[in-house]
């Protein structure tokens, strides 16, 4: 007797909800395991990632704020994802971003205009979009993998970033800390939901969401990028180019990252610093999995795992965990939820007999 | 010590952890799969290496436990690709973060420890030598690493196995019909793959720079990950790769001691600028990278 995946003749509707559900289920009972074998309160850990940030006015608008930010670049990424492009450097094109967008602020930093809000994010999206560009560039002049180029983008974005606030951007007054000036109030998003930390960027992760929805459903544009991607010599027979999905995709996903790096120098942080990058264009890969590439599933899966980060920081507190958990928490997430993502193609079946039968 | 002699002797052990890792990739895409998680690999043996050096003192069991994490790591990858037939880019992703964070979380406790590294070896008459006696002066596992090239090399192009793995990675659907267990070929390729990042991580981990700090591996694995394609899947190219990286990162750290003009983060930036020109160049010659490329690499197999 032994196991088999057999292809199924349509896709199973039902498996693309029980998935991302039973991946949770079997996260949470791995990190039980893995919490107790490191000797952490593995109950109070896992009420702290879990249940905490949803207790509390204050937590769950924390949760919706740290959801914009891995909205937006999910929503940029995915567009990648599903035309086999693969941008795997938001976090570099985020960074680039808020860097762009803080040029103003700190060379201004008495600033009034009006103006300067949307110019800064004008140039977060550009510099995001630039940073992205190379790596199209790159990969359709020179054929050098998207993958492998994106990534080592991040990795330099990262010391550029280390540079400015080592160097030249480090605020004279901030007593040595890697850090810009404070931003005036003329560079800050206006706060969405009064009394919290929750300003406009979450409308424009939403609205972002929507045009992507929109896009991918109805416009034949969204059609031949995603065969422009997935089978490039059908779509040069029909006209479409590998080349323009590759341009469409990094772009996209770069102006998405940038706009996400400047709205948080904009929003929560209102300055330039390290922390800015944290990890949220990894976490966005995903959040962007946990989705299934779909717009409205995304809208789900970004807040599921902002969730996480909030719950993450109550469990630094109450059950003394790292956040490489949070980290451990959501890879774990998207193991299962790929493992279990055969059964939406595959049916399990038993075989009594030897397997030399199947062709 | 001059600044040549500085690079011929840091060189081969700056070289050392891309060597393993890159070897071991190689490997894994010759039998056609892609393991983007090299680096949580790296760095998850790296973290369970320090550990045991630092628990024991003995170097020889830390390098088996990291061996041992990045296999079982890698296997978790194997069983996702291979039993689930899941997208190759994805789950190497997943399970890569789910190394690194794995590695923060277990090293937490031992953040900016150090342990002894390995001594280097005398070799009698041979490091006395003028110039080249400080290349030759080095720490058992760089020679090691040298011989496990050598034995792949010659697994690869002259034995039976070498091309069995090869034909699994050019043609799955035939080598299943010639009768050969493409699963299960490809199942013990990722995990030699995983042995080899977990080692390479220990490496740099316990004998290059023998100290845990979380994010050392610092995109080592994913520098590996592009040696093997600037080493189009030869072992050779692969190994002068790795030692042009190594001489790199030395020149790099005596550049910095001898305060050159540049501030550090350029430097530091420049191994990743470097790997993306030499990606460029080599790939740009698309008619001879369709011929060395592996032609199933990256694409499921389902029987």
């Amino acid at each position: 007797m032994r196991l088999a995946l057999i292809r199924r003749d349509t896709a199973a509707r039902g498996a693309m909800i029980a998935a991302p559900a039973v991946a949770l289920v079997l996260t949470i009972l791995c990190s039980l395991v893995l919490f107790a074998v490191l000797g952490k309160p593995a109950g109070t850990a896992l009420y702290a990632l879990l249940l905490e940030p949803f207790l509390s006015w204050y937590s769950f608008s924390e949760v919706l704020l740290k959801m914009a930010p891995l909205c937006l670049i999910a929503q940029g990424l995915a567009i990648g994802f599903r035309a086999n492009v693969f941008n795997i450097g938001a976090e570099g094109q985020l960074v680039i971003g808020a860097i762009a967008a803080s040029a103003l602020p700190v060379w201004y930093p008495d600033g009034t205009s009006a103006l300067m809000l949307p110019a800064m994010l004008l140039l977060g999206g550009l510099g995001g979009m630039a940073w992205g560009a190379i790596a199209a560039g790159f990969r359709t002049r020179f054929n050098a993998n998207e993958i492998l180029v994106t990534l080592m983008l991040a990795l330099i974005a990262a010391q550029v970033l280390n540079y400015l606030l080592l160097g030249p951007w480090k605020d004279p007054a901030g007593f040595n800390f890697p850090q810009s000036v404070l931003f005036p109030d003329a560079a800050l998003l206006p706060i969405l939901l009064p009394g919290t930390r929750v300003n406009v960027s979450l409308l424009l992760a939403l609205a972002a969401s929507g045009l992507a929805w929109v896009v991918m459903r109805h416009r034949f544009s969204g059609y031949q990028l995603l065969v422009g991607g997935m089978a490039p010599r059908a779509a040069a027979y029909a006209g479409f180019s590998e080349r323009r999905a590759i341009w469409i995709s990094l772009l996209v996903g770069g102006l998405a990252a940038g706009l996400a790096g400047a709205a948080e120098v904009a929003g929560p942080l209102g300055q330039l610093q390290r922390s800015v990058s944290t990890g949220y264009g990894y976490s966005a890969i995903i959040v962007a999995y946990l989705g299934g590439l779909n717009p409205l599933g995304i809208v789900l899966s970004s807040f599921l795992v902002s969730a996480l980060f909030i719950g993450g920081d109550n469990a630094m507190v109450s059950a003394g965990l790292p956040v490489a958990a949070v980290w451990v928490f959501q890879s774990l997430l998207l193991v299962f939820y790929l493992g279990g993502l055969a059964f939406l193609r595959y049916r399990l079946v038993v075989m009594h007999r030897p397997a030399q039968s199947v062709p | 010590m001059s600044g040549i002699a500085f690079i011929l002797a840091g060189t081969l052990a700056a070289a050392t952890p891309l060597l393993l890792a890159a070897l071991g990739e190689m490997v894994v895409e010759r039998s056609g799969v892609l393991n983007l998680g090299l680096e949580g690999m790296m760095a998850l043996g790296a973290a369970l290496g320090f550990i045991v050096v630092f628990l024991t003192g003995n170097h020889a069991l830390g390098f088996l436990v990291a061996g041992l994490g990045g296999a079982v790591l890698s296997l978790v990858f194997a069983s996702l690709v291979l039993g689930f037939v899941a997208n190759q880019v994805a789950a190497g992703l997943g399970v890569g973060l789910l190394g690194l964070g794995l590695s923060s979380l277990v090293g937490k406790a031992y953040e900016s420890r150090t342990v002894p590294g390995l001594p280097r070896l005398h070799l009698p008459g041979l490091s006395d030598l003028p110039l080249v006696g400080p290349l030759l002066t080095q720490d058992i596992v760089v020679w090691l690493s040298l011989v496990l090239a050598l034995g792949l090399w010659a697994v690869l192009a002259h034995s039976k196995a070498g091309l069995v793995v090869r034909a699994v990675g050019e043609n799955p659907h035939a080598a299943r019909a010639l009768g050969f267990p493409v699963i299960a070929i490809r199942c013990g390729a990722i995990a030699f793959g995983g042995t080899l990042a977990g080692l390479a991580g220990a490496y740099a981990s316990t004998v290059y720079t023998p100290l845990w700090a979380d994010g050392m591996i610092a995109g080592r694995g994913w520098i590996a990950l592009a040696l093997v394609v600037f080493g189009t899947w030869a072992t050779g190219r692969i190994v002068f790769g790795a030692l042009l990286f190594g001489a790199l990162s030395l020149g790099e750290l005596s550049a910095q001691a001898a305060g050159v003009g540049l501030p550090s983060q350029v430097l530091a930036s420049l191994p990743y600028a470097v790997t993306i020109l030499m990606l460029a160049v080599i790939s740009s010659d698309r008619r001879r990278m369709r011929r060395t490329a592996i032609a199933s690499l990256g694409q499921p197999f389902e029987p």
